[in-house]
């Protein structure tokens, strides 16, 4: 089509003016591609229609903007992406990079960091541990403490002190005698430690004739922190003596080895 | 900046170019509104909508469908019509077609502080009246050119050449 034609037929105008099809639209559009002279039409009439209808505009609406800019929650930190100069464009792609070394480089010390944390917390965490065994311990030391003291306080109690012997005069011993829960509590702490291999035994005593009755070895003496030991006694004994025997004791006691010995004061 | 890349940034969501294509369109969006609803603080609302819309749709805009420009009026011709067909506006108005975008121009009395502006007032009062009447209906209320023809009761086929003598009418006078 001639473009002078075309432009005489006053199809461009209405195109300004939307009141064209979408068919008739694109053939305007491609007759502006097509000939310079029709879009320089078009931008006249536009300029025109510009013209005229700002001149309606019966008041400054240039400060609206801020608001719809508000409306849409529009920050001008966005503005910085889009601004086509190259200078700054590519301090920014280097701020970035350097952005991400910089984080990279916090997020392996901070991993690095954690690991450190990590185990500080497992040695603590242990040392805790080792600390409530501690406490347990030294709870269940107290509670034994308190529970012999409160059996050697019993009325009952039958307290035989017993006096070191010739091959050991400077040992001393002491039993306590449960007669009704048939329980004799030793005190060794006056006696030295058994040499290798052996061990001391405990026995109990029948006098006229001298009847002894072995009550148990003390297995665990160097061990043992408080030297205080529990046995059996269902012997109606009338003394009590501490023979060192070998591993695993005798079946009568070796007299010259005999500790320490005592009478039952209240046996009548 | 080309007319082209500003949009073409606008609908990259370029704030920069939104602000410009604002400051090119905003008196002649706010003047078709205000001829429309005749309310400037409803006006000032339309506005705002048409051109949070405008950014919100900025990609169904695109050349083959017509100029920017237009694209614009169109959205403001439509929500400014949607306007005054609301119940709530139309209790508050009253006599809506009595006036011609000729008065809005005529009782502007910002124009008389702009010096560009200086004489328009008087060129359009000296325009036809059949020619205010077909710019109204064709660019102020977005008629087609069938509406315009029985609206205004003149051939559907000469509305396109009267028009364009009308325009031509109005170049004269803006020296465009």
């Amino acid at each position: 089509m001639d473009p002078k034609e075309y432009i005489a037929s006053g199809i461009l105008e209405l195109y300004v003016a939307g009141a064209l099809s979408e068919k008739e639209n694109a053939e305007v559009h491609a007759m502006m591609l097509k000939y310079p002279e029709v879009t320089q039409e078009v931008l006249e009439i536009e300029a025109a229609i510009l013209n005229l209808t700002a001149a309606t505009s019966s008041k400054d609406t240039s400060d609206v903007f801020e608001v719809v800019k508000e409306k849409l929650q529009l920050t001008d930190t966005d503005e910085t992406k889009v601004i086509p100069l190259q200078k700054p464009r590519s301090l920014f792609r280097y701020a970035g990079w350097a952005a991400a070394v910089i984080l990279g480089c916090g997020l392996i010390y901070s991993v690095l960091k954690t690991g450190d944390l990590q185990s500080q917390i497992d040695i603590v965490k242990t040392e805790k541990e080792a600390l409530k065994e501690q406490i347990y311990k030294a709870n269940s030391d107290l509670t034994a403490a308190t529970e012999l003291l409160s059996v050697l306080r019993t009325k009952d109690i039958i307290s035989v002190p017993l006096g070191g012997q010739t091959v050991s005069p400077t040992s001393y011993a002491k039993v306590y005698w449960d007669k009704k829960a048939n329980n004799v509590y030793l005190d060794l702490q006056g006696l030295p430690d058994p040499p290798e291999g052996k061990v001391y035994q405990i026995w109990s005593l029948t006098l006229n004739p001298l009847t002894p009755t072995s009550l148990g070895v003390i297995e665990d003496f160097s061990a043992d922190k408080d030297k205080v030991f529990d046995l059996k006694n269902t012997n109606e004994s009338q003394a009590f003596g501490i023979t060192l025997e070998p591993t695993g004791g005798s079946e009568s006691p070796t007299m010259e080895q005999l500790y320490t010995l005592g009478v039952v004061a209240s046996n009548p | 900046m080309e007319l082209e890349t500003l949009i073409t940034k606008f609908q990259q969501k370029d704030v920069k170019a939104f602000e410009s294509l604002y400051a090119m369109y905003n008196d002649s969006i706010f003047g078709v509104i205000n001829t429309i609803v005749k309310n400037e603080d409803i006006a000032t609302e339309i506005l705002q909508d048409v051109f949070i819309k405008a950014w919100n749709k900025s990609v169904d805009y695109n050349t083959r469908k017509g100029r920017f420009f237009t694209w614009l009026l169109n959205i403001a011709r439509n929500a400014a019509i949607d306007k005054t067909r609301s119940k709530s506006f139309k209790n508050a108005q009253q006599n809506l077609d009595v006036d011609f975008f000729v008065h809005s121009i005529e009782n502007n009395d910002s124009l008389d502080e702009k010096t560009n502006a200086i004489g328009i007032k008087k060129y359009v009062s000296q325009l036809a009246e059949k020619c205010k009447q077909i710019i109204e209906y064709l660019y102020f209320k977005g008629y087609t050119q069938k509406e315009t023809s029985e609206t205004l009761e003149i051939p559907l086929g000469t509305i396109k050449t009267r028009n364009r003598n009308c325009i031509n009418e109005l170049r004269k006078m803006l020296k465009v």
